[in-house]
């Protein structure tokens, strides 16, 4: 479809235990640009390729995990709309007013079935990404670390799949690209607001508002390999790769920001359309669906999380 | 500043080495030991939960989430943010959850 609901994951906002180490992490590490310290001493980042003012925003506090995951919305009449969606369809909204996060527009708040925040914004200040708009250079020079391109996703834990997945397809329009399923039953959806192979996903697991993780995109395989480079040299805590996964195909690799939060970075996976079929992965081939060269469940990369 | 302290887990009796400037957990990782699961490493997802029953320590900032201010106050820490500063024993009390996915054994 033309683009003209819900855009694109807009930001996350993350727990983390100690400031000065998460910015360290995500500035000189992921080599996301810090744009904006708030008077609450958040900052805020965004990576190379993001035009809009920030898309992550760490807030220190005394546990890990995911604050909230907003949407950009094509425009103000939209968000009213959707408002007025997510109350028809039974959520609980809260208005957050321009301003509290700074550069960014009035958000509407929603949790989720699986127990997560969710926010829908219309407006955030441009910043640019530091190339000309007329006759642009392919990169900004002075990148640092892994040079992430963009926030691009989160995977998050939780019980109620199929009300997250229902709220996510029937009243913000997003398309479900790939799944995961044991007999009849739903135990992963991977859903998409625009032709990505995922721009949020939800895995089936007891609990509620849990962070698997927050991913952001590289260029090319060889970029993940330098990004396990960096891992080692930096002595950052590892999870699991360089390794590809059957489900969106995407090359990639996981590690943990200083507070426990997983973070992947990856390139390469697929896209769809509007009449693209879904892909379907059964449980028996689950450890394929994930590690697609191993083949193995892995019990950390699965069972690991931050959050509630 | 170079002290090596042991630390021995309590519930198979096994234990190793650990530098005062590692954490619990690095210095068993290090080794290849095992004995204490490991999660993030980073205080944030409470897998490597321990009990300290003896010795001195010193922790970092960890999630309140998985460490109460009482758990803490009696010893209940995450191996991933705890330095040793004299020979420790320990009990695990945290683990991998193995079945992930509703639905799945």
């Amino acid at each position: 479809m033309a683009m003209t609901g819900v855009l694109r994951p807009g930001h996350v906002q993350l727990r983390v235990l100690d400031l000065d180490e998460a910015v360290t992490h995500y500035r000189d590490y992921l080599g996301l640009l810090e744009t904006h310290r708030d008077s609450q001493g958040r900052v805020y980042l965004k990576g190379w390729d993001e035009q809009d003012w920030f898309s992550v925003v760490l807030r220190e506090a005394d546990e890990a995990g995911m604050d909230h995951m907003a949407f950009k919305v094509l425009d103000e009449e939209t968000l009213w709309r959707l408002q007025a969606d997510l109350k028809k369809f039974g959520c609980q909204i809260e208005r957050i007013a321009a301003g509290e996060l700074d550069h960014c527009g009035e958000r509407v708040r929603f949790t989720a079935p699986t127990g997560h925040l969710f926010e829908l914004y219309a407006h955030k200040d441009h910043y640019g990404n530091g190339i000309a708009t007329t006759n642009p250079a392919p990169w900004p020079e002075g990148l640092k670390g892994m040079q992430a391109v963009r926030f691009d996703h989160c995977l998050v834990y939780g019980e109620d799949l199929e009300g997250s997945v229902k709220l996510f397809t029937e009243v913000l329009g997003f398309q479900l690209t790939e799944q995961i399923v044991d007999g009849d039953l739903q135990l992963a959806a991977f859903l998409t607001c625009s032709t990505k192979a995922h721009d949020v996903a939800f895995i089936r697991q007891e609990g509620k508002g849990k962070l698997h993780h927050a991913s952001f995109l590289l260029k090319t395989w060889e970029n993940v390999l330098r990004a396990a480079d960096i891992i080692s040299m930096k002595d950052i805590s590892i999870d699991i790769g360089p390794t590809r996964h059957g489900l969106t195909r995407g090359q990639t690799i996981y590690f943990f920001d200083p507070s426990g939060n997983r973070n992947e970075v990856f390139c390469d996976d697929s896209y769809v359309y509007p009449d693209s079929p879904v892909l379907t992965w059964t449980a028996d081939r689950l450890g394929q669906a994930i590690f697609y060269h191993s083949r193995e469940l892995n019990d950390r990369f699965m069972g690991v999380t931050t959050g509630a | 500043m170079s002290g090596q302290y042991k630390v021995t887990l309590l519930d198979s009796g096994e234990s190793y080495s650990c530098g005062a400037e590692s954490t619990v957990l690095k210095g068993m990782e290090q080794l290849g030991r095992k004995g204490i699961a490991v999660g993030c490493r980073g205080g944030g997802c409470g897998i490597c939960k321990i009990e300290i029953v003896r010795g001195d320590y010193g922790c970092q900032r960890m999630s309140r989430a998985h460490i109460s201010e009482e758990d803490e106050a009696r010893g209940v820490v995450l191996a991933c943010r705890t330095r040793p500063r004299s020979d420790l024993e320990v009990r695990v009390l945290g683990k991998l959850q193995r079945a992930v996915m509703r639905g799945l054994g």
